[in-house]
């Protein structure tokens, strides 16, 4: 096992080092070796959107990253949306919405909305059901999600 | 206010109102544990090698060269299995035959889809575990298929279950395994009382549940017997069960412990890696970890039936439906046990028809067995009867809602499980009926409005629950129902409901198997009903505890204390009230601790009713379908979390519209299924669709002390009825095939040119 790399990348604002087989995805390293077990895995082909996390500013599916392509990068994962206790607006709009069911789907559904408004301070219906055409919900058939997003983005306006 | 319903019944304090979720926060850091979760120290990956054939004999299987790749810690196959008797046995919800359900987990002898499991391998990390099932050897005799049941009910058909016998022809190998006939009345004599006969073919696909968490058991196995199953289950105490059962051990040797669950939808009722994992951890001493790939989900976990259905309907010109006849046959898998049976009961059920013959056929094929669906078997049915109605009630110039209010069941009409008491079929079409939707003018070309109804039965069953009251004067609530889409939260508000507590001061827990009484599944849209009810008495029993404490403490008679808004009193005065915080304090001092129970076996079920109405636009050019705007009315009873209630109702609504317009399982000439991936099995993203409008019709169920009915599952069964509705308005065909893909409309567009 000398193909092992040793990854160097900063994870939720957070230096962070890890070693990981080439083989292993970025979604594989983040649940298994760094315990951040709330990217999920619905679909490893990178179709439902529950493993998403943030790299460098832009939406990316972990499950179709390698580990070692995280050297040198931004991570941010829903783990990082939160201040210490206090919720990020996104958050606490799921919450009071009851955009979620199960909640499976809900970490990838919040990073993409993440970066959406990070872009986007003032999006239209249209431009969040267009962000979040990437992430598969079976639960709630997306009216609650939209409308937090929406609420959401109003909040932090 | 009165905290008991029966001394208010429309008032409540927290019942109907919006809190958030107790569980909410962790699921929204990424703290929840799901199965996939969870890991101990010495874990090793189980990984399950499955057929690549539809339909074959297993000659050999060598495990051999698997066992010995570095990593590798064992290698299991049926062969470890115990073989069971081939019975079938109520068991829960739905009454299972262990045999079957055995040669499900991993086969032995044949392989009857493409995705059966055949052994499964431990190894250190996945991918050791994955190239270790490359280096299984599995020889086979291919034999033919038959993938629908017309292809099984054919004179010569491949034969899947040798020792298969239906009661038409007890002589003969078959591949149906039950026909169920039913007949009130003369159907005969009602066709010809009719003004109008509609009679129409209808054909459904197979589709998946497609909860987004792929099915995952985390398992130990200690040196004195005894297996623990951390699983993303509805069943916990199902999953114990019938794990116990196909691994022949003693069920009280298995804990089960609920991971928090990530969709179901009745797919996650039963069980398929849970003892592979313990077989695994049996045989190695360590923890094993499995879960399945988004692919195996597909080939080989629980989708519902597709169907073939004939249904005749007659009625009078001013719009009475004469008589009903139905042929039905619905895909079981490969193994008996389809919903066809619900589908049976269902397909009428929204209507009073004296005269009404069905026959029902439940068939296996070389597919996955399958396993309940939300409302499991009626949204195939409501396809074909309710599109017919649309048809009938056309034919008659009247308004379909007005066809369908006319010949409404209501109280005292004969329901499929005998007269129905106060029901809200009608209310439901009313609410549609007076939307701001329905009243609202549709236009443009290639636009077009449908509608439908539909019924489920919903279910009582077990239910457990313990209610602690701590010194503080905060509750807990123990139940063991896991929590798929926000009953955590309701349980709390009943618990708080009847103690008089603010919500957040009861908190809500699922325990394990060990934890908490029998419980039955999370499904059939019971847990705020059953589960419900047994909070609710639990709950009253621990008012009737504190009854007692206060008659204690102030030496007088049980009879003359009261408890009204979280406070004990006494009729006679005397002395100041207490609250439920002050006795709380005091419990130590008064005969320790207080906790409620209560075990229930709930009776007094309210059948749901869902009314859906859909705009859509046709593109005449490609055959696509766009929903412009849907709403969906239904009976909750009583909607304890409103905002949860309308969760279920577009959540079904939507699963509904994907079952409509793009989900099928496709299968090639060879019973391999060719989009066994989200990619190409189609579920609808929110770019899809338009907001999810929803009225909630509250008629008290009659049976339930706080008037709750179960809201999980009904909404699924109008969509794909009221979108051939709307298909049809918008551009003048009658959809009776799913999914409504493009090609296939737009086929049936130039055919009618």
């Amino acid at each position: 096992m000398s193909t092992r790399k040793i990854v160097e990348t900063t994870i939720n604002g957070e230096p962070t080092e890890f070693i990981c087989e080439p083989r292993q995805s970025l979604l594989e390293v983040l649940r298994d070796v760094l315990g951040l077990t709330g990217s999920k895995e619905g679909c490893l082909t990178g179709d439902c959107g529950a493993c998403s996390v943030i790299v460098d500013g832009r939406v990316a599916c972990s499950c179709l990253m390698l580990g070692p392509e995280a050297q040198g990068k931004q991570i941010t994962t829903v783990e990082g949306l939160a201040t210490g206790t206090t919720l990020h607006p996104l958050q606490q709009k799921f919450l009071e919405h009851a955009s979620l069911q199960c909640g499976i789907c809900t970490p990838g559904f919040l990073i993409a909305a993440k970066a959406l408004l990070d872009r986007n301070r003032n999006p239209s219906e249209a431009d969040v059901r267009y962000a979040l055409a990437g992430n598969l919900c079976r639960c709630t058939g997306y009216d609650k999600i939209v409308r937090a997003v929406m609420d959401a983005a109003k909040e932090m306006r | 206010m009165a905290a008991s319903p029966k001394e208010g019944a429309k008032q409540f304090r927290v019942i109907g109102t919006r809190p958030i979720r107790p569980d909410g926060i962790d699921k929204v850091i990424g703290r929840a544990r799901y199965g996939a979760d969870y890991s101990f120290p010495g874990m090793l990956f189980g990984k399950v090698l499955r057929s690549p054939h539809a339909h074959a004999r297993i000659k050999s299987i060598n495990i051999e060269k698997a066992r010995k790749l570095p990593g590798v810690k064992a290698v299991v196959t049926g062969e470890h299995l115990p073989n069971l008797k081939n019975e079938t046995i109520a068991m829960g919800e739905q009454p299972m035959n262990p045999h079957y359900l055995s040669l499900n987990i991993l086969a032995r002898g044949k392989v009857l889809y493409d995705g059966h499991a055949i052994a499964a391998v431990a190894a250190t990390n996945p991918h050791i575990a994955e190239e270790a099932l490359g280096l299984i050897e599995v020889e086979y005799e291919v034999l033919p298929p038959a993938m629908t049941v017309e292809d099984a009910m054919a004179p010569n058909a491949p034969i899947l279950l040798p020792e298969l016998r239906s009661k038409d022809a007890p002589d003969k190998p078959t591949n149906i395994a039950s026909h169920i006939p039913i007949k009130r009345g003369d159907v005969e004599a009602a066709f010809k009382s009719a003004d109008f006969v509609v009679e129409r073919e209808f054909r459904t696909a197979m589709v998946h549940q497609g909860y987004i968490e792929p099915h995952n058991a985390v398992a130990t196995y200690t040196a004195d017997g005894h297996a623990t199953i951390y699983c993303s289950t509805q069943g916990p105490f199902e999953v114990r069960a019938l794990s116990a059962q196909v691994l022949g051990m003693e069920a009280g040797k298995i804990r089960v412990v609920p991971a928090e669950i990530g969709g179901g939808f009745g797919g996650k009722t039963t069980i398929y890696l849970e003892p592979v994992a313990v077989m695994l951890a049996k045989e190695t001493g360590h923890p094993v970890k499995m879960v399945m790939t988004r692919g195996e989900v597909l080939r080989a976990t629980g989708p519902t039936s597709g169907s073939t259905i004939r249904v005749k309907m007659g009625c009078t010109k001013d719009g009475t439906i004469t008589g009903a006849k139905v042929w039905m046959a619905y895909e079981a898998g490969a193994f008996p046990g389809s919903p066809v049976g619900a589908g049976m009961l269902t397909i009428l059920a929204p209507y009073n028809i004296e005269h009404a013959q069905i026959d029902a056929f439940d068939v296996v094929v070389n597919r996955p067995k399958t396993a309940a669906y939300r409302a499991p078997g009626a949204t195939n049915a409501a396809f074909a009867a309710e599109t017919v109605i649309d048809e009938l009630a056309e034919k008659c110039g009247i308004d379909p809602l007005d066809f369908r209010i006319r010949n409404g069941a209501r109280e005292g009409v004969p329901g499929p499980m005998g007269p129905y008491k106060r029901i809200g079929m009608i209310e439901t079409c009313e609410a549609i009926k007076n939307s701001p939707h329905y009243k609202s003018k549709l236009t443009g070309p290639n636009r077009g409005r449908g509608v439908a109804t539909g019924f489920w039965f919903n279910v009582g069953f077990q239910s457990s629950a313990d209610v602690h009251l701590h010194a503080d004067g905060t509750a807990s609530v123990v139940t063991g129902s896991p929590d798929i889409g926000g009953s955590r939260a309701s349980m709390a508000m009943i618990a708080a409901e009847v103690l008089g507590l603010d919500f957040n001061d009861v908190r809500p827990l699922v325990a394990d198997t060990d934890s908490i009484g029998h419980t039955d599944v999370t499904g059939g849209s019971r847990v705020t009903f059953a589960t419900g009810l047994a909070v609710y008495e639990a709950a009253n029993d621990v008012v009737r505890q504190l009854k007692e404490r206060a008659a204690r403490l102030w030496e007088r008679k049980f009879d003359e204390i009261e408890f009204h808004d979280g406070k004990v009193s006494s009729k006679n005065n005397g002395v100041p009230p207490l609250s439920l915080k002050e006795i709380a304090g005091k419990l130590g001092r008064t005969g320790g601790p207080i906790t409620g129970r209560a075990n229930v076996n709930a009776r007094g079920v309210g059948p749901a009713f869902a009314t859906t109405c859909v705009d859509v636009e046709v593109d005449p050019e490609t055959g696509k379908v766009q929903i412009l705007r849907v709403t969906c009315a239904q009976d909750a009873g009583k909607a304890v979390h409103p905002s949860y209630v309308e969760g279920q109702m577009q959540g079904g609504t939507v699963q509904g519209i994907g079952w409509a317009l793009n989900e099928e399982y496709f299968y090639d000439a060879k019973g391999q299924l060719r989009n066994a991936g989200f990619l190409d099995y189609r579920m609808p993203t929110c770019l899809d669709l338009p907001p999810i409008e929803t009225v909630i019709v509250e008629v008290a169920n009659p049976g339930h002390p706080l008037g709750i009915r179960g809201v999980g599952e009904v909404s699924i069964v109008p969509p794909v009825a009221a979108v051939a509705n709307a298909i049809y308005r918008a551009v003048g065909v009658r959809m009776t095939q799913t999914p409504m893909s493009p090609p296939r409309l737009l086929k049936a567009i130039h055919n009618k040119k």
